[in-house]
């Protein structure tokens, strides 16, 4: 009568493993470690997003961090076909080509998956990409830590045997910082690569960029050119480019010296521009702003930014550890564009006289709310109003 | 504003425009325009905005007849779903697989609804149910405040599904997706406001459709509010008088905007509860028609626990899925199929028993359509109930089966120990729950409210209550349902209200109910919204270190852990729990009452059933059968015969095995009055006597009731006064008390004494203008009360009148005849210059038309009932109505000579004309009068179903039926009264400070 038929569902293979996670400051959470067994240094950090942990953990901001994710239940719907592509060859279901973070951090990982497009279980996939994961802690406790200490360099650990605490706290002691990686030269390409076809391109300087960024510009029309993060202005005008996006990327932007130098020939030679997140980050520095770490960041979909232009408010996905200092701005050509409602910290810059725009939430979503699409229609619009001029 | 008051103010609004009415008067709609509510509600118009706005929709077709219907359902192919436009709930519509069904529902459907349209679509029952809670403001600022999915599809309506927010089997696309289609639909219908979308989601891809729009608040968007903690009304009516959401603050951390989508770090689980066991016949499979009369919300941070409180929150006797006291029951596997594939009830415990047997969980999922992710968790709770059951209890065992929602009962029942060695165990192994903050956005910013619940998913608590001042946990009411309602939260709330006016520091709320005030974060110092089971509040207490709890404003459900909590060391404030005890103690109790020279009816304990056989012969039949320490009837029952007796003794011993069974003598042709008053162990302020309008027998909460009392002589009246300010002193009284009287003859008799608040109360409070439960607060606390006088409520010159709404409607199948149980699902109090003024706005206010001519049906049961009748008829004759009777009654009526009275015949005799059925069905009936007859016994043995079919028929046709002679009398006069009056319009005046 009803055509009921079978949703995959997939058990969990790599998980009941000793797990735990040790903070800088000393706490330690002891959970159920699942994924790969091994140890990942790196900086804890938290999302607050309630799905989307396949796009979070290639999303290459996370780079260098080990990411908790504040809602309890995760890989519920498992993960899709990783080789995936869609017709200009981008991967379908991802973010990159892997898995970005250096550990995952849950309250519950769900021992069974089940979804129409699911291909593995979360702990497979892990396993698969030899990150470690950890479950069964108090992810709220942890959160609260973080929210009131400030983001930390942390330890996660995954074991068949029983872990050695101390042996790892002297091990999380003598690892390299966060704020000292350079993360550039593994999340960036090394040659340029092309997607897609179209009369004109659209140029996107590699930090770490997103597929999603690639796939909102293929949408627009354009062919796509994704070149290093080092690329000079000169290479890069060799493309005969219509506009130029700084994608976003992990790390602190004053770390990206070429890129800043970019930024600097882009707006001198008014180019139409789109700055994304880190992106925003290295346009405001070129442009003689200053950058600072915020205390826990902003990682989540549900930030509302608000349109200084117009008063309209955004509900927006957003993923950075630093930010561009409001004061510092009013020494520069740029103005505010659009504030984060909670804190009023700078969430977009204009150009006062140039075609540059640049958000620091993220436009393209995947994951979270699509509200804020428009802002690749914005970059559209200044190309449009370049070539009227030329 | 039309979008605060369900679909019955909506309703309304939309008249009112129609009628020109708020265009004569210059009168705006605040909030999202009636163009709006129209574009949602009339189904063609929602499907016509839908796709202009690039929303899929279903394959379907609006139709005025059943032949249109028939000739959409043949091009969609069955099975279709009927939809009814304008009506509540989902009234009204249902699924047909056949033609004949199909003329069934169409039929029913288009007399419901107002508009007389039906809508015929694609039946998706396997479908995901999803649903998003849209926030919007004039300036086109728009904000998700929740979703939700509903475990059991879109086979059953949401209000009967078990709902969890957020959803957990959608992926960040597919959540965005559904997302973004919620808020172009209501950008599109111009939502201002608040509104709730619902989709469907097929689970083999990412097709959707969207199903219906509600532009106002709702059920859905109550639970949204109390899942987040965002307060989307409060936020809805700031926005519709013009502000815009990023101006508006986030009331829970009071720094960041309201202009945000919360994120949870928890689940929550929505579970109704049903009382389908009041009602004979009804029918208890779930489908697109609403049926649960309340909800329940659990909290915790994996499903297993969300799900296994909310089962505990229902009060319906059982402690979680699985391990319940009459959980032996064997099914077999054939019955199990069947169960799932048609979803009652009790659905889950099935999907439970099916994983016991070894079913697949894929088989499961094509039977029940409950997605695979639902079933492996139940699978994660029948796992651990078997591992209870096999090994031997460590600590281990014990804190996962903890995380998974068990409770010390269930794990007691499992390990053969008593619920409270469990307690023991488990707090010296120091498992022990955590409070948790519910703060809109999992920890991210600093929040300052205390909406808390307590979990064993986490490791430490929130913030601990250090804190030396007094400290007072209010129990609320649990779910609403059949007895128990808004009555009960607004006795919550006052008491709450008047503890902290008296100088009670710390003043915390345990409670359950999304759909109430008193689980609004902010009107107590400390909101817990949790489970009220002995072990949840004793949990609470600890960590609160109480100095006591009220237990007198909740309701049977604060009213059944009064003992256990006082044998567990918590010291019951207000009425000590001796004397509670000593007046729920029947045999106490009656001691106390022959002392005061106080009649009462002659009653006993049950012992044997052949004492009980004995007294029965002794007294006469019919016998009055309950439990003690039951509020609304539940399992009370009058019996008329020997083999009745043993099965409801049977059945009474069931629902209260805590507590003994008492039979009382149940006198027939009585009247019944109630006293609702406080006391504060030496003097007693009484609110108001009630008089009933039906006689004794019609349960108190199914009985209209009259401010002041309508036919009672001043002697009675005093004889009641003087009873009530003795018992309330016997049992020094220190708090709310309900007392009821039987008047037989003149005499009075008491039946029954309810230490705690009752129903009536809030209505007298309103009636007398004085807060009782404000004095309560004051008598709780050993305050001694005001000096009120016992005639004050005689001094209004109005007239009060409490009119009890039913569902009937909604129960397929169920009978309307009241008995002594309760059945009704709400109620509505009116106020009047006289009895018939207040009674006319009552009676409307409840859905009954006042017709000014027309034809009425008299059908009467016993020569009794038909000599009551009499003057009746004559009235309506002589009021101009037409009268129609079936053959007996015609007869009678006849040999009176009351003129001309047209004969009809029955609906099982459908070849004999003219016939009932036709009648009603072409509308040529505009009332009933049916009155079964009084020796009730015959309603048991069947002998009167085609009375039933009558009362059904009409109810279902949505015609007035009157059951008792009394409704009837007063009915007539009330259409007489009409004739020659307007009702008054007068708003409530306010409470009056009486010292």
């Amino acid at each position: 009568m009803q055509r009921v038929s079978r949703i995959p569902t997939i058990k969990a293979k790599h998980a009941n493993k000793f797990g735990m996670l040790i903070l800088e400051d000393g706490t330690i959470f002891e959970g159920m470690g699942f994924g790969y067994s091994t140890i990942a240094f790196g900086e804890a950090v938290f999302n607050t997003g309630m799905t989307g942990y396949v796009e979070a953990l290639t999303d290459p901001s996370y780079s260098g961090q080990i990411l908790t994710l504040t809602y309890p239940l995760v890989g519920n719907y498992g993960v899709p076909d990783p080789m995936a592509k869609d017709a200009d060859g981008i991967r379908k279901n991802f973010e990159s080509e892997m898995i970005q973070a250096r550990g995952l951090v849950v309250h519950e990982l769900s021992m069974t998956a089940s979804h129409w497009n699911m291909a593995m279980t979360l702990d497979e996939w892990l396993y698969n990409e030899k990150i470690p994961g950890i479950s069964g802690i108090d992810t709220r406790e942890l959160t609260i830590k973080l929210r009131t200490g400030g983001v930390m360099m942390a330890a996660l650990v995954v074991s068949d045997t029983i872990i050695d605490v101390q042996e790892i706290k002297k091990k999380l002691v003598s690892a390299k910082k966060y704020n000292d990686e350079e993360f550039m030269n593994t999340v960036s390409v090394k040659e340029p690569q092309t997607f897609g076809m179209g009369p004109e391109s659209i140029v996107v300087i590699d930090t770490g960029v997103k597929n999603s960024i690639l796939r909102n510009v293929r949408s627009l029309g354009y062919q796509v050119i994704k070149v290093p993060w080092n690329y000079s202005l000169e290479k890069i005008l060799s493309y005969h480019p219509k506009g130029i996006i700084f994608s976003n990327g992990p790390g602190d932007p004053i770390k990206c010296v070429q890129t800043m130098k970019t930024a600097k020939d882009v707006i001198e030679k008014n180019i139409p521009t789109l700055g994304i997140c880190l992106g925003a980050q290295i346009l405001g520095l070129a442009g003689g702003a200053n950058t600072y770490k915020l205390k826990y960041g902003h990682r989540g979909q549900n930030k509302s930014c608000i349109d200084l232009d117009n008063n309209q408010v955004y509900v927006t996905s957003q993923n950075h550890g630093y930010c561009i200092d409001p004061e510092s701005l009013k020494n520069t050509d740029f103005k505010l564009w659009f504030t984060n409602t909670d804190d009023n910290t700078v969430e977009g810059i204009k150009h006062k006289q140039k075609k540059i725009i640049a958000v620091q939430f993220h436009p393209e979503a995947s994951p979270g709310p699509f509200d804020c699409m428009f802002i690749f229609e914005e970059l559209k619009k200044l190309i449009g109003e370049d070539n009227a001029k030329r | 504003m039309l979008g605060f008051g369900g679909q019955t103010a909506l309703n309304c609004g939309v008249k009112l425009d129609e009628l020109g009415i708020l265009k004569k008067y210059g009168i705006k709609v605040l909030g999202t325009q009636v163009t709006g509510i129209r574009a949602t509600e009339d189904r063609q118009l929602f499907k016509d905005s839908m796709i202009a706005c690039n929303v899929p929709v279903l394959k379907s077709s609006t139709v005025y007849n059943f032949e249109e219907a028939k000739k959409v359902a043949k091009d969609i192919g069955y099975p279709v779903i009927a939809r009814v436009a304008y009506t509540l709930g989902g009234k009204g519509g249902g699924v047909a697989h056949n033609e004949i069904e199909l003329h069934e529902i169409v039929t029913r459907g288009l007399n419901a609804s107002l508009v007389g349209q039906v809508l015929i679509e694609e039946y998706i029952g396997h479908w995901k149910q999803i649903e998003y809670e849209v926030m919007a403001d004039y300036t086109g600022n728009n904000v998700i405040i929740c979703n939700m999915e509903n475990v059991l599809s879109m086979r059953v309506h949401t209000g009967d599904n078990i709902v969890v927010a957020p959803s957990q089997t959608l992926d960040n696309y597919e959540y965005q997706m559904l997302r973004s289609a919620a808020l172009r639909a209501a950008k599109h219908v111009g939502i201002v406001g608040e509104c709730n979308v619902q989709f469907a989601l097929d689970p083999y891809s990412d097709k959707y459709v969207a199903i219906e729009m509600n532009p106002r608040l709702s059920r859905s968007s109550a639970l949204a509010s109390k899942a987040t903690g965002y307060p989307i009304a409060y936020m809805a009516a700031k926005i519709v008088m013009g502000h815009t959401l990023p101006e508006l603050v986030n009331r829970i951390t009071k720094t960041t905007t309201a202009c945000f989508e919360p994120s949870l770090d928890y689940i929550v689980c929505k579970h109704p509860r049903w009382d389908f066991s009041k009602f004979e016949l009804a029918n208890r499979n779930l489908g697109p028609t609403m049926k649960s009369v309340g909800e329940v919300m659990g909290v915790g941070r994996c499903f297993e626990e969300s799900l296994q409180k909310a089962i505990r929150m229902l009060e319906i006797g059982n402690d979680g899925l699985v391990a319940n006291r009459n959980s032996d029951k064997k099914y077999d596997i054939e019955e199990i199929e069947n169960k799932l594939q048609k979803s009652d009830d009790l659905v889950l415990y099935y999907v439970a028993e099916a994983l016991r047997q070894g079913m697949s969980v894929e088989q499961i999922y094509k039977l029940s359509a409950i997605d695979p992710w639902f079933i492996e968790k139940i699978d994660n709770i029948v796992k651990t109930e078997k591992r209870l059951k096999e090994s031997t209890l460590d600590n281990k065992l014990l804190r996962e089966a903890k995380e998974l929602g068990f409770s010390d009962k269930q794990i007691g029942r499992l390990v053969g120990k008593d619920d409270l060695d469990i307690r023991k165990i488990r707090k010296d192994a120091g498992i022990i729950p955590v409070v948790k903050r519910i703060d809109t956005l999992a920890a991210e910013w600093p929040a300052k409210t205390n909406y808390l619940y307590l979990t064993y998913g986490g490791k430490v608590n929130d913030f601990e209550v250090t804190s030396n001042s007094q400290k007072i946990a209010v129990l609320g009411a649990g779910p609403y349902r059949i007895g128990s309602s808004v009555e009960f939260d607004w006795g919550t709330v006052n008491m709450v209200w008047g503890l902290k006016e008296n100088g009670v520091k710390e003043v915390s709320v345990i409670n359950c109910n999304p759909e109430t005030v008193s689980t609004d974060y902010d009107i107590c110092d400390r909101l817990y919204f949790e489970e009220l089971t002995l072990e949840r509040v004793l949990d609470v207490a600890d960590f609160e270190k109480l100095d006591g709890v009220v237990t007198a404003v909740g309701g049977q459900t604060a009213n059944n852990l009064t003992p256990k909590l006082a044998q567990n060391g918590i010291k019951i404030i207000g009425t000590s729990f001796e004397d509670i005890d000593r007046a729920e103690n029947r045999s106490t109790f009656s001691k106390v009452l022959d002392d005061l020279n106080i009649r009462q009816p002659p009653w006993q304990a049950f012992s044997s059933l052949v004492d009980a056989k004995k007294f029965a012969t002794k007294v006469g039949y019919p016998v009055l059968v309950r439990p003690s320490y039951v509020l609304s009837g539940a399992a009370m029952k009058v019996v008329w015969s020997e083999s009745q007796l043993k099965k409801y003794l049977a059945e009474a011993t069931n629902v209260s095995p805590d507590y003994p069974v008492v039979i009382t003598k149940f006198m027939l042709n009585s009247l019944e009055a109630e006293v609702d008053g406080v006391g504060d162990g030496e003097n007693v302020v009484i609110g108001a006597v009630i008089e009933h309008i039906e006689g004794a027998g019609v349960h108190s909460g199914d009985s209209m009731m009259c401010i002041p009392p309508w036919t009672l002589n001043n002697k009675v009246i005093d004889t009641i006064l003087d009873y009530a300010k003795k018992v309330a002193i016997a049992f020094k009284i220190k708090g709310p008390f309900n007392l009821q009287f039987l008047i037989n003859q003149d005499q009075v008799y008491v039946i029954e004494l309810n230490i705690r608040a009752s129903r009536s109360m809030p209505f007298v409070s309103k009636f007398v203008r004085m807060n009782l439960i404000n004095l309560a607060a004051r008598a709780v606390l050993g305050k001694p009360l005001p000096l009120v006088a016992k005639d004050r409520w005689r001094k209004i010159p109005h007239y009060g009148i409490k009119v009890p709404q039913f569902s009937f409607m909604q129960l397929d199948g169920a009978d309307i005849i009241l008995g002594v149980e309760m059945q009704s699902t709400g109620e509505a109090a009116c106020f009047g210059e006289s009895f018939y003024d207040a009674l006319a706005k009552g009676l409307t206010s409840v859905g009954y038309s006042l017709p000014k001519e027309g034809s009425v049906l008299i059908s009467a049961g016993g020569s009794e009932n038909k000599e009551k009748l009499l003057q009746t008829a004559l009235l309506l004759k002589g009021l101009g109505y037409k009268l129609l009777a079936t053959e007996h009654t015609a007869e009678f009526l006849s040999d009176k000579r009351i003129g001309d009275v047209d004969v009809v015949y029955k609906i099982s005799e459908p070849q004999r004309k003219p016939n009932i059925a036709d009648l009603l069905y072409e509308r040529k009936i505009d009332f009933i009068i049916n009155v079964p007859s009084t020796s009730t016994l015959e309603k048991y043995v069947g002998m009167l179903y085609d009375e039933y079919q009558i009362r059904r028929k009409a109810v279902e046709l949505g015609i007035p039926v009157l059951i008792t002679t009394e409704l009837a009398d007063s009915f007539a006069k009330t259409l007489e009264w009409l004739k020659h009056n307007e009702t008054t319009k007068k708003p409530l005046e306010s409470y009056e400070n009486v010292g």
